[in-house]
């Protein structure tokens, strides 16, 4: 009888492949890559953010009103109020025909994509409303969550986080998982700041105080400044009126890094590019003694007086920061900001101890569980439980090996599949088992209800095995982060135990009858 | 060795009446016990909330950390003990969701260090909006609804090569639930509608083993759900996924029966013989049956004992779902199958 038969060299070949997948988990020296683990496993922090991509269409509103009226304002035509609303459409009142037909000549030479529709205000006047196609709409949008995932990714790699996975989920939202985060906190805020960096006025004509009661003017808001007092350490919120109008912003930044004062107090340094220093000399120089302020995420950091022209595009925010915050707001800031502010809308951190604590309780029940059906097979079984139970190691050696190849990630409810596995892996050789013993009541030779055994219950075995694969699937499909993981070592502890059971286990019994002409079996 | 003789022949079906009183008077506590407790006892994952799970290195008394608590205004704050007595670990629940994704770890720290002067090691914090939450509710339903079509496609494509009418079918079903989810249509009231739907549906067409299976397969979930609820245990995304592999493990024990049934009944046309050939087919795989769930079981007692706190409910849901699956593959789907097999016309 010859040594290798094709179903030999198969189950050779397939250990062979799954050990070698497996060594470099154990060893780290294998050419192939480790068994990932999951957050839970080994510490870190899965995050879903949520962006919020109506506002960069609201921004993008905001920014053709602005043209619009800039566009009126060159060809001097008069118009009573053009503003975005609510519902996101532009409303234009415009007094007369004359101004009217001026309007619908520079909406169709210059803003022809925008959908308009005309109605009369009243007398002379007409309102216009204007719309962004949806499509165009729709483009904003996903043009925001992609430049936000971009954004974020920048900002990860230079916080120094090692094989983040970062990716779009959905329409708009982006699924963070950062492996051994120390300060969760800290890598929150960063994320989610939106660093949207701004240069506006300071309006002078109206107090804090009297715009606060009512008095302010059109094309100004109010921003609040965080001052702590460096005596007590308490935090005090004020007011500035600031005018709408943005001079300069955070786009034409080329660095920004941190720099101390002369108290060696961490303040950030910016430096613009060709433009931006540009026009940094131009607003500056036409703003001599007003007050510029530095408008981070509408949060003053700094009003200072402009006492003279400033050249060569270099400013300085400073506000009290930590030597921390000034450090992430300079990643912040080169990064680039995002296009819309992020909410975080899930979050789960686990500690490395706790992941940790998870793996050795995990290890510690399946070695528990796999001993105990090992030794249950054993005794029940005898001969043929000791086949069992080398198929069942060869199980989890799959198992293990298919993890590693297919590059899953082992979480602990994926541990709790595997010792799942155990149980119900060893299932596929009861079946055949207890078919061979009724085989062999009803007065067949050892290696006759051996064959009867293996034939009638193949099928068994597949039909009992796809419904639990099925339910894996769905599961698959269904399940993010440790669930997945479960899904997926129920699916290949499935298919591991069908290997196993009908072509392991069937090899061996093969070699062991072949051998003797055996009268007995041990079963 | 040997559990079960093979000689045995326990009459099953004859104690139709005892399994169905016992199965009525689960499926009524379960009844009970959610309406008492106001539907499932849905974990963070589905009411939308945040959980920090902390460590003292020293015994703190749970009082004391509940009053450091107090003062930060937090919606359903609960302060349980977690693992062994000596970890000294705490699990912080709250059911405020405008928390997520905001500093609350730090919060808890700071206020339990003002309240305790001990700064706890924060060993894990998961926060969910409820909009997660939500979603994830709907896609847990709809996941455990798709997963049992598929299958009873599967049972009456092999056992009565019915693929083309069980898929059409199903087919029909998976879309009306897709239309109808669009328009909102509450998601619980969608997959009961549709799982009646299903079983109206098989009993028309006669697909009784699918029938049988359904039957097994929702009187298994439901009474693992309603175990739950009675014992106030949390609901969970893992318990989701020991849900859906209940549902796969209980009909392996179904499909073993039925393939015997279906080995057995060839060549069988009178009707009158089926009560014995099922009884048969029962006592033949009953061995497997029994040992089957006895090793896994071995397992999950394992897992329920050594695996740790985080993974102990799933571990219980597993074991009951064990239990009850392995009970309804012999007192639920046969009976069904048979009584479907038995009908008139």
């Amino acid at each position: 009888m010859k040594p290798f038969t094709f179903t030999r060299i198969v189950i050779l070949g397939v250990l062979i492949t799954a050990v070698v997948f497996l060594l470099p988990t154990f060893t780290n020296t294998w050419p192939h890559k480790k068994i990932n683990l999951g957050l839970d496993l080994q510490g870190g922090m899965h995050l879903v953010l949520e962006v919020q991509n109506v506002k960069a269409v609201e921004a993008e509103l905001e920014r053709t009103v602005d043209e619009l009226k800039k566009e009126l304002r060159k060809d001097s035509i008069t118009h009573l109020g053009i503003a975005r609303q609510e519902d996101n459409t532009i409303l234009a009142q415009l007094p007369d025909k004359e101004a009217k037909n001026a309007f619908e000549k520079i909406i169709s030479k210059e803003f022809s994509n925008l959908k308009v529709t005309a109605s009369s205000a009243g007398g002379d006047a007409t309102k216009f409303q204007l719309r962004l196609p949806d499509d165009e709409k729709e483009m904003i949008q996903k043009m925001a969550t992609e430049q936000a995932l971009e954004t974020i990714r920048n900002r990860i790699d230079e916080f120094g986080v090692s094989e983040p996975d970062i990716r779009i989920q959905g329409e708009n939202r982006i699924l963070l998982q950062l492996p051994g985060i120390n300060d969760p906190e800290r890598a929150k805020d960063l994320i989610g700041k939106t660093a949207q960096l701004t240069f506006q006025l300071v309006n002078e004509d109206v107090s804090p105080e009297a715009a606060l009661q009512g008095s302010l003017p059109v094309g100004s808001q109010i921003l609040y400044e965080n001052k702590t007092d460096p005596v007590t350490g308490n935090t005090a919120k004020i007011a500035h009126v600031i005018k709408k109008q943005v001079l300069l912003d955070g786009s034409l930044l080329v660095d920004a890094r941190v720099e101390f004062d002369q108290f060696q107090q961490p303040q950030v340094g910016i430096e613009f590019n060709r433009k931006g220093a540009h026009i940094f000399d131009r607003i500056t120089g036409q703003n001599i003694k007003k007050r510029l302020a530095i408008v981070l995420d509408n949060t003053v950091y700094s009003a200072p007086v402009i006492q003279d022209r400033i050249a060569g595009g270099k400013a300085v925010i400073t506000g009290n920061f930590t030597m921390e915050e000034a450090k992430d707001l300079a990643i912040a800031l080169r990064a680039g900001s995002l296009p819309a502010p992020v909410n975080i809308i899930e979050e789960r951190t686990v500690g490395p101890t706790l992941g940790a604590d998870s793996i050795r309780m995990g290890m510690i029940s399946m070695l528990a569980g796999g001993a105990l059906v090992l030794l249950f097979m054993a005794v029940y079984y005898k001969g043929a439980g000791l086949v069992a139970n080398l198929a069942l190691v060869m199980n989890i050696i799959l198992i293990g090996g298919g993890l590693a190849a297919f590059q899953a990630t082992l979480t602990l409810p994926g541990i709790a599949g595997i010792i799942l596995t155990i149980g119900m892996a060893v299932d596929a050789n009861v079946i055949i088992f207890e078919r061979i013993r009724e085989e062999i009541g009803w007065g067949k030779t050892p290696l006759a209800a051996v064959h009867a055994g293996f034939d009638r219950a193949t099928l068994t075995i597949l039909d009992a095995n796809v419904t639990t694969l099925i339910a894996a699937i769905v599961l698959f499909q269904f399940g993010t982060g440790p669930v997945k993981g479960f899904a997926v070592t129920l699916g290949l502890g499935i298919v591991a135990s069908l290997f196993t059971a009908l072509v392991l286990s069937k090899s061996i019994f093969d070699f062991i009858l072949q051998k003797k002409t055996a009268s007995t079996l041990s079963i | 060795m040997q559990l079960i003789k093979s000689d045995i022949n326990i009459d099953f079906l004859g104690k139709q009446k005892i399994g169905f009183v016992f199965s009525a008077i689960l499926i009524i506590a379960s009844i009970i016990g959610l309406i008492v407790h106001k539907g499932p006892n849905y974990g963070i994952d589905f009411s939308g909330g945040a959980l920090i799970q902390v460590k003292f290195a020293q015994n703190i008394p749970i009082a004391q950390v509940r009053d450091s608590l107090a003062g930060l205004d937090l919606n359903d704050l609960s302060v349980q003990d977690f693992g062994e007595a000596d970890d000294h670990e705490f699990l912080i629940r709250t059911g405020s969701t405008e928390t997520v994704g905001k500093g609350l770890a730090q919060a808890v720290s700071a206020a339990i260090l003002a309240g305790t002067g001990v700064t706890p090691e924060i060993r894990r914090v998961e926060m969910v909006g409820p909009q997660v939450g939500d979603e994830l509710k709907k896609q847990a339903l709809l996941a455990i609804f798709y997963s049992l079509l598929f299958i009873t496609i599967y049972i009456s494509g092999r056992f009565e090569l019915k693929w083309i009418l069980s898929g059409v079918t199903a087919g029909a079903l998976m879309t009306a639930v897709y239309f109808l989810s669009v328009f909102n249509v509450s998601m619980p009231v969608l997959i009961t509608g549709a799982l009646v739907v299903s079983l109206f549906l098989f009993w028309r067409l006669r697909l009784k083993f699918a029938m049988g299976a359904l039957i097994a397969l929702i009187h298994d979930v439901f009474i693992t759900v309603g175990i739950f609820s009675i014992l106030n245990l949390d609901f969970s995304l893992p318990i989701i996924a020991a849900l859906l592999t209940i549902i796969g493990y209980s009909l392996n024990d179904t499909i073993i029966v039925f393939d015997r049934i279906r080995e057995n009944i060839k060549g069988e046309s009178s009707k009158t013989a089926l009560p014995g050939l099922f009884n048969k087919s029962i006592n033949q795989t009953l061995s497997r049956t029994i040992l089957t769930s006895v090793t896994t079981l071995i397992v999950l007692l394992a897992l329920f004992f050594l695996g740790g706190d985080i993974i102990h409910n799933f571990a219980f849901a597993m074991i009951i779902g064990v239990l009850i699956g392995t009970y309804s593959s012999i007192f639920v789907a046969s009976p069904v199958v048979l009584a479907a097999a038995a009908r008139k016309g």
